[in-house]
């Protein structure tokens, strides 16, 4: 008879705050299990890491910094930044206005399910198909794309393999399978500002633009911190694409930060030096992220 | 219920343990031709080693060589993988092979009875690293309808020649073969440059070794890669090299008679040739089957053209390697020997896919060759001494790798010439040794 009172006795004794705390807790444990596991302890492994010299196949020797100061005078490194930073200007503006032009457009004109189903259609391809696809699109001798440009007489262009358009074509292919998920994000947060303002707006002779001004953008801001925050570090840690179509070429014209890391790890076997830029990489993406957050003033909304 | 599953389970670990000791090999290849060809190879092999059955893995290039070494520290690795030269030193260095020396010796296996040369490179300092297993030389490959079109002969392509000052007889031919839109040929008066049909020549992107693209004519000119096998001095600023590849770029960038590499594209010389871009290229002997498949018309090949220092192939032999951390070494060995034996490679040679290692196996490719109408003479009889030289095997190759094909890139997109890009290159490379 005790013992089965005793949990009872026990859950009484707990005030309701500290019942919420604990449903709370127990709410957020499986994704915390899984970012414990999959995040912090391989980022905390790779802390670790950065700090030896390792090629895989021996033991890895603890150098202290050594690796940290041999990416400080390693000017690829710093070039690969550049160029990252450049595919993420050449990618987030186009990317992000084209999505909230498409959303808007969906949103006034065409409410259909298959219009929201065609804008997702490029994203349910893997980044590596996407880039396949592409690669044999924009190949210059045999390529779909300058048949076409030929036929308007605009005249052949080597898109992936010209060391001047590599990286805005790199930055086009992404646009294109992304654009689609982004403009679904803005659609949803579109859905969620009261029809009510539009009406009243239009009463007192809003015209459309000023609408989308005074009325669409403030109320989106929640959504758009949400996407610039995503899509900014995505545009970041652009990878695959590379790898698929141009393999940092030409003439390391592709050569991002990510894909320098990935050379260094896999093909040079320098798993200390790459852990290390991979660290130095984290801590400009947190520094991005948290700027962004302070200038959109994310924990804020215009609503209510 | 669960103890009762538990008793079976046990029961028939035992069953399939214990008696025979039979044991699956993992065995990793990069070539997806030759992946079906080894596993008749592996069904001959069980049959006579029922014990041992070997499971075959086949990955992309780049993907290959990255498992490999992921699986050297996770312990994944297969017990036995077809090894490459570029990376040899490397594994050599790490410890990551095993010496086969000792089981050769204690089998008395005889090293001999392979093609001179393939036993010898997987050899250092009297130990052996490497059973050889096949090896590969480079050719033109040409398009023999559009050569008939411009009123040549498979004949015509036989003594070619060439120098690095106006191309030889190598440059009249491609010349000859590229056609522009308006139908004149590149040798005729009026020819277009920049509105070219058919081009003379195609080559993939150049590779960082040049191994299909240009290595033929730096080494036909005098230029040797390293100071010796397993060195670690590069002398990619010999001027011998710069001319080579000087001829390249003018021969695309000034005479339009190649494709440049910025409207060539990434999909390499084969897919330019077999879409009816081109009608010659250079290639190597291991994409003879894959010409052949994807040409919808008739392909020939025809022996590369002789430079100032004769005609020059680079030959590369290819090895099985076992893995020094394979838990199976034993059951590793053997298949590695059946791998290496006249029976296996007899099986890969009528296949036709590869040249083996052993003579009599290459003769049963060149007859199955043969038997579909094609002649591969191109590339076997350049397999001599005289007329072949190696892959520069040194470490870090795949650092000394990426700066090579940045420099050659902005070479062939007219963004440097070869006479200050390939030195400035060649400083980089020789820093990473000190």
């Amino acid at each position: 008879m005790e013992r089965q009172n005793r949990p009872q006795a026990a859950a009484r004794r707990l005030t309701m705050r500290q019942r919420e705390a604990l449903m709370g807790y127990l709410f957020i444990a499986p994704a915390l299990v899984g970012l414990t596991l999959f995040f912090v302890l391989p980022t905390l492994r790779a802390a670790q890491i950065s700090l030896t010299d390792w090629n895989l196949m021996r033991a890895p020797r603890f150098v202290g910094l050594t690796n940290y100061e041999k990416i400080w005078s390693d000017g690829t490194f710093w070039e690969s930044l550049r160029l990252t930073l450049l595919y993420v200007i050449y990618n987030i503006p186009v990317q992000t206005a084209l999505a909230l032009f498409i959303a808007v457009l969906a949103d006034r004109l065409a409410r259909q399910v298959w219009v929201r189903a065609v804008m997702i259609a490029p994203y349910l391809l893997s980044n590596v198909v996407a880039g396949l696809i592409w690669l044999l699109m924009l190949d210059p001798l045999i390529g779909m794309t300058n048949v076409f440009l030929e036929l308007i007489g605009v005249g052949k262009q080597g898109f992936l393999s010209s060391p001047d358009q590599s990286l805005i074509s790199v930055a086009g292919i992404n646009i294109w399978r992304h654009v689609g998920f982004t403009a679904l994000l803005f659609y949803a947060g579109l859905q969620a500002i009261p029809r009510e303002f539009y009406e009243a707006a239009r009463l007192d002779g809003a015209k459309e633009w000023q609408m989308f001004r005074n009325i669409t953008l403030p109320l989106l801001r929640p959504v758009m911190v949400f996407v610039m925050v995503t899509s900014v570090i995505g545009s970041f840690q652009i990878f695959d694409t590379i790898a698929v179509t141009t393999a940092g070429g030409p003439a390391g014209t592709t050569k991002v930060v990510m894909f320098y890391i990935y050379e260094n790890a896999f093909k040079y076997s320098k798993m200390g030096l790459a852990s290390a830029m991979s660290m130095v990489l984290f801590c400009i993406l947190i520094l991005v992220t948290l700027a962004q957050m302070r200038l959109m003033r994310a924990d804020q909304s215009d609503l209510g | 219920m669960g103890i009762k599953v538990m008793k079976w389970a046990l029961l028939a670990g035992t069953a399939m343990t214990a008696p025979a000791h039979a044991v699956e090999i993992s065995y990793w290849m990069w070539d997806g031709n030759q992946a079906p060809v080894y596993q008749q190879c592996a069904d001959a092999f069980t049959a006579q080693n029922p014990d041992i059955t070997v499971k075959i893995k086949q990955d992309g290039w780049d993907n290959y060589w990255t498992s490999l070494t992921t699986g050297f520290v996770s312990g994944e690795a297969p017990d036995v993988f077809v090894n490459h030269v570029s990376r040899y030193p490397e594994f050599l260095a790490n410890g990551v092979m095993e010496d086969l020396t000792d089981r050769i010796a204690t089998d008395s296996y005889d090293m001999s009875g392979f093609l001179p040369g393939l036993a010898e490179t997987w050899n250092k300092d009297g130990k052996q690293w490497g059973m050889p297993k096949d090896w590969d030389t480079v050719a033109i490959v040409y398009n023999a309808d559009k050569l008939a079109e411009a009123g040549m002969t498979a004949a015509d392509l036989e003594n070619l020649t060439w120098n690095p000052q106006d191309g030889g007889t190598w440059e009249q031919t491609i010349a000859k073969l590229t056609v522009d839109k308006n139908g004149k040929r590149g040798n005729e008066e009026g020819f277009d440059k920049a509105n070219v049909a058919t081009y003379g020549y195609v080559s993939s992107p150049l590779s960082a070794f040049g191994q299909t693209e240009w290595s033929y004519l730096a080494v036909s000119n005098g230029f040797k890669y390293i100071d010796q096998a397993w060195g670690s001095k590069y002398f990619v600023d010999d001027p011998k090299l710069a001319e080579a590849i000087n001829w390249l770029q003018d021969l695309s960038l000034d005479k339009g008679l190649m494709p440049t590499q910025e409207m060539a594209g990434k999909l390499g010389a084969a897919a330019l040739l077999t879409s009816g871009q081109g009608v010659m290229a250079t290639d190597g002997s291991w994409m003879i089957g894959s010409y052949l498949d994807n040409a919808k018309f008739k392909v020939g090949f025809a022996p590369l053209p002789a430079g100032p220092e004769g005609r020059k192939s680079m030959f590369n032999g290819l090895a099985d390697t076992i893995w020094s951390g394979s838990p199976n070494k034993d059951a590793a060995w053997q298949w590695v020997k059946f791998l290496g034996s006249s029976e296996c490679q007899s099986i890969v040679g009528k296949a036709g896919v590869v040249f083996p290692a052993r003579p009599e196996a290459v003769d049963l490719a060149i007859e199955a060759h043969k038997a579909r109408g094609v002649d591969v003479s191109a590339f076997t009889k350049l397999a001599t001494k005289e007329s072949t030289f190696s892959f520069p095997m040194t470490e870090r190759g795949q650092e000394v790798d990426s700066i090579m094909k940045t420099a050659l890139d902005k070479v062939m997109l007219g963004q440097g010439e070869p006479a200050e890009v390939l030195p400035a290159a060649n400083e980089e490379i020789n820093a990473l040794f000190q």
